[in-house]
């Protein structure tokens, strides 16, 4: 009985630990990233996930003519401040916050509709293996209403 | 209690286990899409900026909201029309996950698009027909009975109005996508998307193209059918999301018809606003014709959906 138990234990956390750590994301880019974003009108969509020291990720969005955006990417407490990119069609960096004493917010408007990259990587703060840190990054998209 | 007396043999044994279901939690989104990208090498003009894709990196596809859907439309000067609207008595049609996730799509765009043009209780109504979408497809709390209270008290604050709309979006896309429901936030991201479309396109009318507002805003949704694509291929072997992908690659065959040249980018940061404008120029090649043809097939895909 007590194997069947520590067996259903050990599956709970297989399926249960994936879930949370995203269910966790949630509540981070609601509650944490969103207000980053203000004064702007959050676009509604949503983009984060458990990222590690070193792991990098790529959002592409098109953004349009005449609409002013804010860029907003927060990592959790755990991570170190988080890099990130925009880069266009041609791979020419259009902004790079390491240059803005890791900002977390990017405010720009566009003269022509553009497809563009954001790149994002969390930095690895040199720790031990045992010592990498995970948490939560994410990306969110604000605009304003003319 | 019992956890005490697991032996430390098992204790380490459900530690390992731990570890593998972290990365497997913090990965996983990250191997499918390596797996996918593979079956997405065939590149064609346009898609310059994905050619360096890299498969160990987790990678997002972002398309236009229906709230952001809605403020384009109404930016490039589109005039509020009800009729456009899928009717809301059609939502007592939709029983099936697909029917569901796209007309959730569908009518949270009609929603955007209502509030923006100040249609309070259009809003309301379409708001308890996404709601309805959101219950069917087992979406919990994204959208509830506060919410709808929430939108009758502030009728006349429109930023409290887009706020919650935003909120509600939010709720049913991490929903779906923090339970491994992929497939199915991809086909709501994508019906809301083909309803932007189709509003647009049936707004146009017989009007001329040339120097044309809503025109320009439409032959730039060239842009995001590549992420429609992309999205839609990453979920493809959902056999409702590869019917989708069947008609989303036919409008792109119009689509493909159409020419925008942009020139370089240069960023200017504007010393007081800290706001930068990416300056640059872009010419579209359009003719009557292929609008047609892309009205045409926007109608048809949409009404495919919201049958």
């Amino acid at each position: 009985m007590k194997k069947v138990l520590q067996a259903t234990l050990a599956i709970a956390i297989l399926v249960m630990v994936p879930l949370n750590g995203n269910a966790q994301c949630k509540g981070f880019a609601k509650k944490i990233c969103k207000l980053e974003l203000t004064p702007y009108i959050h676009d509604g969509n949503f983009h984060a996930a458990v990222l590690v020291e070193g792991e990098e990720a790529e959002l592409y969005k098109t953004f349009y003519s005449d609409q002013e955006y804010r860029i907003a990417i927060c990592g959790s407490d755990a991570l170190p401040p988080i890099e990130f990119k925009v880069i266009d069609a041609n791979k020419n960096v259009l902004y790079d916050n390491k240059k803005n004493n890791y900002a977390k917010t990017w405010d720009f408007k566009l003269e022509s509709s553009q497809q563009l990259k954001i790149y994002v990587k969390v930095p690895s703060s040199g720790s031990s293996p045992d010592a990498i840190q995970q948490g939560c990054v994410a990306i969110m998209f604000g605009f304003k209403e003319k | 209690m019992w956890l005490r007396n697991i032996s430390v043999k098992t204790g380490s044994f459900l530690g390992l286990l731990l570890a593998l279901a972290m990365m497997t939690g913090c990965r996983s989104e990250g191997s499918k899409n390596t797996s996918n990208e593979q079956n997405t090498v065939d590149l064609t003009a346009g898609d310059e900026i994905f050619e360096d894709l890299n498969e160990a990196k987790k990678v997002f596809y972002s398309l236009p909201s229906p709230l952001e859907t809605a403020v384009l439309l109404k930016s490039a000067g589109a005039k509020y029309n009800e009729s456009l609207l899928n009717p809301l008595s059609n939502a007592n049609n939709y029983t099936t996950n697909r029917q569901m996730a796209l007309n959730l799509g569908i009518f949270s765009t009609d929603l955007s698009f209502a509030s923006l043009f100040d249609q309070t209780q259009t809003s309301i109504n379409y708001m308890q027909a996404a709601k309805k979408m959101a219950d069917g497809l087992g979406i919990l709390d994204a959208i509830d009975q506060t919410t709808i209270d929430r939108l009758e008290e502030n009728v006349n604050n429109r930023d409290e109005l887009m706020n919650i709309i935003s909120e509600t979006l939010m709720s049913s896309n991490s929903f779906l996508l923090e339970n491994e429901r992929k497939a199915v936030a991809s086909i709501v991201l994508v019906g809301g998307w083909v309803e932007g479309l189709y509003i647009a396109t049936q707004l146009v009318g017989k009007s001329p193209v040339k120097e044309n507002k809503l025109v320009e805003r439409i032959v730039e949704q060239k842009f995001s059918l590549e992420i429609v694509l992309r999205l839609l291929e990453e979920n493809k072997d959902n056999p409702d999301v590869e019917s989708i992908l069947e008609q989303m690659n036919d409008l792109k065959k119009t689509f493909d018809k159409i020419t925008i040249k942009t020139s370089a980018i240069t960023p200017v940061e504007d010393p007081k606003t800290k706001v930068t404008l990416l300056k640059s120029k872009s010419e579209i090649q359009i003719t009557q014709e292929i609008f047609d043809e892309l009205r045409e097939k926007a109608k048809n895909i949409r009404t495919n959906f919201t049958l």
